[in-house]
């Protein structure tokens, strides 16, 4: 397939974030992102999602790589100290790359 | 009648399922519409009766409760900070849990109340959806010494519009603007309904219950003995404060119920946002794993004993 380079940046955490996170990435430059919940476990244990302060969400966030570093700096000075959170950034090819 | 409320039954059930780590589960979903249900249930029933009221009579009251709403975690700060030595956020957000109130133990209290066939002020639920906010102010000025970078619009967005104060408080505006007749073609699914819907509620609340006993093993026998000791505290507190503002005998004791119960929606969702430096598991594994069972198991009888001798001996 051919496309235009983009990062897919991903990111778990605390379902309680989202609000505060949503208006970080708008105000860094994201200009879209999918967000859906999400179960699973890690180093602060199991998180099964079966009520509010035991749910997780993932965002995925397609942009460019100065956002993407943006965004991963931000979340890492904001967010890494007292919340659980996981963030990993990969290559995708996309088409309608001015989408993202 | 049985000596058990079924209601109960299903909450050790829920509870016993959990210990014995059986895969019973109630989808996420259907645990957001039953804890929904319960508490628009709650507010419409509060609702109807505060058209009723005297404004005057209201206005004192809910002056006088939302001043025990910011007394309680004032008390129980000291308490944890120094006696329990818990760092000084995990202090004020487990002294703001228990200075609020739990919906599910007052939507308890409701069944035994009306088991016991004990009439008590009708209008209690809006005295409920004042206690929930005062702790949550208290607990973060308390912590916010070493948090001040926090954001005041994002912590007031999560306090006055959180999911529990939303429907509590449109339930009650419902119900007051409806009136008693105007709800009676919604009655079957909200009245009618109210002890299954408990039913169902307290099965899946035994199940995060039990999945709380985990991490206060961890935590050691000082959350233990604080989960038990501040809400006999607070009940009395609770009580006293119903028996000056003349409340019936049903609502001093409903009244020790509120003071006594501690939080576990309103307050955690404020206060992970608004102090993170405290640990969730703390908090509630005090007030989902101790607090919350002990009052609906012992507490809620206790507190109406108590009230009942308090009142016949003055």
């Amino acid at each position: 397939m051919t496309g235009t380079p983009r990062k897919l940046l991903t990111i778990v955490t605390e379902a309680a974030l989202e609000g505060l996170l949503v208006k970080d990435f708008e105000s860094l430059g994201a200009r879209g992102y999918t967000i859906t919940d999400a179960r699973g476990k890690g180093s602060r244990g199991r998180r099964d999602a079966a009520w509010d302060e035991n749910r997780n969400i993932r965002i995925e966030i397609l942009c460019d790589a100065v956002v993407a570093e943006a965004i991963a700096r931000h979340l890492e000075a904001t967010y890494y100290e007292h919340y659980g959170m996981v963030l990993y950034v990969g290559e995708v090819l996309v088409r309608r790359a001015e989408k993202f | 009648m049985s000596p058990i409320d079924p209601v109960l039954l299903f909450f050790i059930l829920g509870l016993t399922a959990g210990l014995l780590r059986s895969e019973l589960r109630m989808p996420a979903a259907v645990y957001d519409l039953v804890s929904m249900l319960l508490l628009l249930t709650i507010g419409l029933k509060g609702g109807v009766e505060l058209a009723r009221q005297p404004f005057a009579d209201l206005a004192l009251q809910a002056v006088a409760v939302v001043a025990m709403g910011l007394l309680l975690p004032l008390v129980a700060f000291p308490v944890l900070r120094y006696l329990g030595r818990l760092p000084r956020a995990d202090a004020a957000s487990i002294a703001a849990h228990y200075g609020s109130v739990s919906v599910a133990t007052y939507a308890v209290a409701v069944a035994y109340f009306t088991r016991q066939q004990v009439p008590y002020e009708a209008h209690m639920p809006f005295l409920l959806a004042l206690l929930e906010i005062p702790a949550i102010v208290v607990g973060v000025l308390l912590a916010r010494g070493i948090s001040r970078d926090m954001r005041i619009g994002v912590v007031a967005h999560e306090v006055f519009l959180g999911k529990s104060i939303v429907l509590l408080i449109g339930g009650l505006f419902i119900g007051w603007a409806a009136g008693s007749d105007g709800l009676a073609p919604v009655k079957p699914l909200f009245f009618d309904l109210f002890k299954g819907v408990l039913a169902l509620f307290l099965l899946e609340m035994g199940i995060i219950t039990a999945s709380q006993f985990g991490s206060l093993r961890k935590c050691g026998p000082f959350l233990l003995v604080f989960g038990i000791a501040m809400p006999l505290f607070s009940s009395v507190v609770g009580m006293l404060l119903g028996y000056a503002l003349g409340l019936s005998p049903g609502g001093v004791a409903m009244l020790a119920i509120l003071a006594a119960s501690a939080s576990y929606i309103a307050v955690p969702a404020a206060m992970r946002i608004s102090v993170p430096q405290a640990n969730p598991t703390l908090s509630l594994a005090a007030s989902l794993g101790v607090t919350f069972p002990f009052n609906v198991l012992v507490g809620i009888p206790l507190y109406h004993a108590m009230t009942v001798r308090f009142l016949g001996s003055g």
